[in-house]
């Protein structure tokens, strides 16, 4: 990885000695180097978060100036059932697609850590993840055509009734959630497969000699001891998966009728199709405090901060 | 953490081939190769798709060949056919020209990269080895900006990027990404905590100024770490899609993935044009799938190293 070596020898002179000298700190260069940085995160994440929240308040068209409305657009909301629509739909996509992803994430990770931790089969599993969602997207569009697509001709081998994956509402969402499984699912196994590294091989061989059967360590030890990294893994992927956006975007459109218009491609129409920056910025807002809620409580739920390994 | 590989260490490399059949072991293999399989064998029909005339798709639709080989596909791509050509093909006949989305992409991926990874390094740097006050509190604000899903941020900066005139230049489709990524820079931070304090110390009492320090001393020791943050970087906006999206619509500066949806959106009456649309999306991954092929160690070895993107 790197060949960076922490300095150790404290026999020397201890490490942790405050660099400054005669009692100055570094304020003024630090400044300096943070400058650029500073910048940036001022002018594109910090003032747009709060113009964000500010415009969430507001009757905004893009033409005049914004105009303050309180809380009309939430009550807007509250009342609107297109965005409840959108909400169930994304709640939806996001069970099937992190139940479905976890699971064979952990089963492939669990593979690779008895059998196979070659680089080569670890970058034959991430190749999907470094391709675009939109490339993941219009891959699939096209072997899942009803009519030409290949999985259809098995299917149709197979003596089975063809499926319209993206036509049918019933299929819609299940398949966007299937194309961002297949593209997820080596990454978040490398993620966990670099967890199980992390366990010490001693407590594999005590449980050995325990007489533990593979089903037994891995309930009693394996999951325990990579709960921290489940955690993390959780939390990161299904932020990432209430913000499906891409496939959407590429394949459905929000279609059929709304059976894939899920939040993110809602707040994309009302601000920028019907240049309604008011309504999108307070959809934004509660998609915002859902994220914030969903970490909090798996945190809380999972106890993720805490590790077994002691 | 390291992802190195220890393997378990065998008697003699010849013992490998006696190991006697294990059938939990070959069930694991075979699972394993399946999902490889499923992870790896689009990309090949992708290829297949793009070299086969879309006529013979349509009766050819599971010959593991290309059907009825042609580079036709590639040529319209390119808007190397003319019109009736292309329509003859199968095509939209549309005007569309991904030489030109090529470079857009290639000039917005590199030109974010590169800024993004070296302003990310300073600001790195002074998190992690210039003291001063409210630094912790800074970096953890930065830190914090990780969790604003980015479709709350793109709204205002859309408005932003429009109020000063910069919609549909690349300057206002690079912008946001030129100074940092908070990525970046919990990244670096994380490396240069653990260099070495002795080089910087002994640079100092030679009365060295900070700035030479990061450039000729953190920056050349940093190589490495900084090259695969700059892969991951390069290969994240070479994919990025909504912002490209809101702020370059137009032909002259769109990237290759929102010129992929267009030319999706342009099926021609009847029939999408399947070999034309998977050759597209050939060509939108190829600079992907090479720079995978020359440092595929380094991004699979990065992945696992901090579990945030």
């Amino acid at each position: 990885m790197t060949t960076l070596t922490r300095n150790a020898s404290p026999a020397q002179h201890t490490v942790r000695r405050p660099l400054k000298r005669r009692g100055q700190s570094d304020l003024k260069i630090a400044l300096l180097f943070i400058a650029p940085a500073m910048i940036g995160f001022i002018v594109f994440y910090l003032v747009p978060t709060l113009r964000g929240i500010y415009l969430s308040f507001t009757e905004y068209n893009i033409l005049g100036d914004p105009e303050w409305i309180g809380l009309g657009n939430y009550q807007a909301i509250a009342k609107d059932p297109l965005f409840w629509n959108s909400l169930a739909v994304t709640g939806q996509y996001v069970l099937i697609n992190i139940a479905l992803q976890t699971a064979l994430a952990l089963g492939l990770a669990l593979l690779m850590h008895q059998v196979a931790k070659s680089t080569l089969v670890r970058g034959a599993l991430l190749l999907p993840y470094l391709m675009s969602n939109v490339i993941a997207a219009l891959l699939w569009f096209w072997m899942l055509d009803y009519q030409i697509g290949v999985v259809n001709q098995f299917i149709d081998w197979a003596g089975l009734p063809r499926t319209a994956f993206f036509g049918s509402e019933a299929w819609a969402i299940p398949t966007q959630a299937l194309i961002n499984t297949w593209r997820h699912m080596g990454y978040t196994a490398l993620l966990i497969f670099a967890g199980l590294q992390a366990i010490p091989g001693h407590v594999y061989e005590v449980a050995k000699l325990d007489g533990a059967s593979p089903w037994q360590t891995f309930r009693k030890i394996t999951i325990p001891l990579l709960r921290p990294v489940l955690v993390l893994v959780l939390v990161v992927t299904v932020i990432g998966s209430f913000q499906v956006f891409d496939t959407v975007a590429v394949t459905t459109q929000g279609g059929p009728v709304n059976a894939t218009r899920v939040i993110q491609y809602y707040i994309y129409q009302r601000a920028f199709t019907e240049s309604d920056f008011g309504y999108g910025s307070a959809i934004a807002v509660i998609l915002f405090l859902i994220l914030a809620l969903v970490a909090f409580i798996q945190m809380k739920f999972l106890k993720g901060n805490e590790s077994d390994l002691d | 953490m390291t992802t190195t590989t220890s393997r378990v260490p065998l008697a003699k490399p010849a013992s490998r081939r006696r190991r006697p059949f294990n059938p939990r072991r070959a069930g694991a293999w075979a699972l394993l190769v399946l999902a490889i399989a499923v992870s790896v064998l689009p990309f090949l029909w992708v290829l297949r798709t793009a070299l086969s005339t879309n006529s013979a798709l349509a009766s050819q639709s599971a010959s593991l060949l290309p059907a009825d080989f042609t580079f036709g596909a590639f040529l319209r791509v390119f808007g190397l056919q003319s019109p009736a050509e292309a329509v003859a093909e199968g095509g939209s006949g549309a005007a569309i020209d991904f030489w030109l989305y090529l470079r857009n992409s290639v000039i917005f991926s590199s030109v974010t990269t590169a800024g993004a990874v070296f302003f990310s390094a300073m600001a790195a740097y002074a998190f992690a080895r210039l003291r001063w006050k409210g630094r912790n509190a800074v970096f953890s604000l930065f830190l914090g900006t990780m969790l604003v899903p980015p479709i709350f941020t793109a709204l205002p900066n859309f408005l932003l990027i429009k109020n000063l005139d910069l919609l549909n230049t690349m300057l206002g489709m690079v912008l946001p990404y030129l100074f940092m990524t908070p990525f970046a820079i919990f990244f670096l931070r994380q490396f240069f905590l653990n260099m070495s304090r002795e080089v910087e110390e002994a640079a100092m009492l030679d009365g060295a100024k900070h700035l030479r320090i990061f450039f000729q001393i953190v920056l050349p020791n940093a190589a490495a770490p900084i090259a695969t943050l700059a892969l991951l970087t390069f290969i994240g906006q070479w994919n990025e899609y909504f912002w490209p999206l809101l702020v370059g619509s137009q032909d002259d500066v769109r990237v290759l993935q929102v010129g992929l949806g267009v030319f999706k959106s342009q099926s021609p009456q009847g029939a999408p044009d399947w070999s034309g649309l998977m050759a597209a999306t050939l060509v939108s991954a190829l600079p992907v799938l090479i720079l995978f092929a020359a440092f595929g160690k380094k991004i699979v070895n990065s992945i696992g190293f901090s579990g945030i993107k």
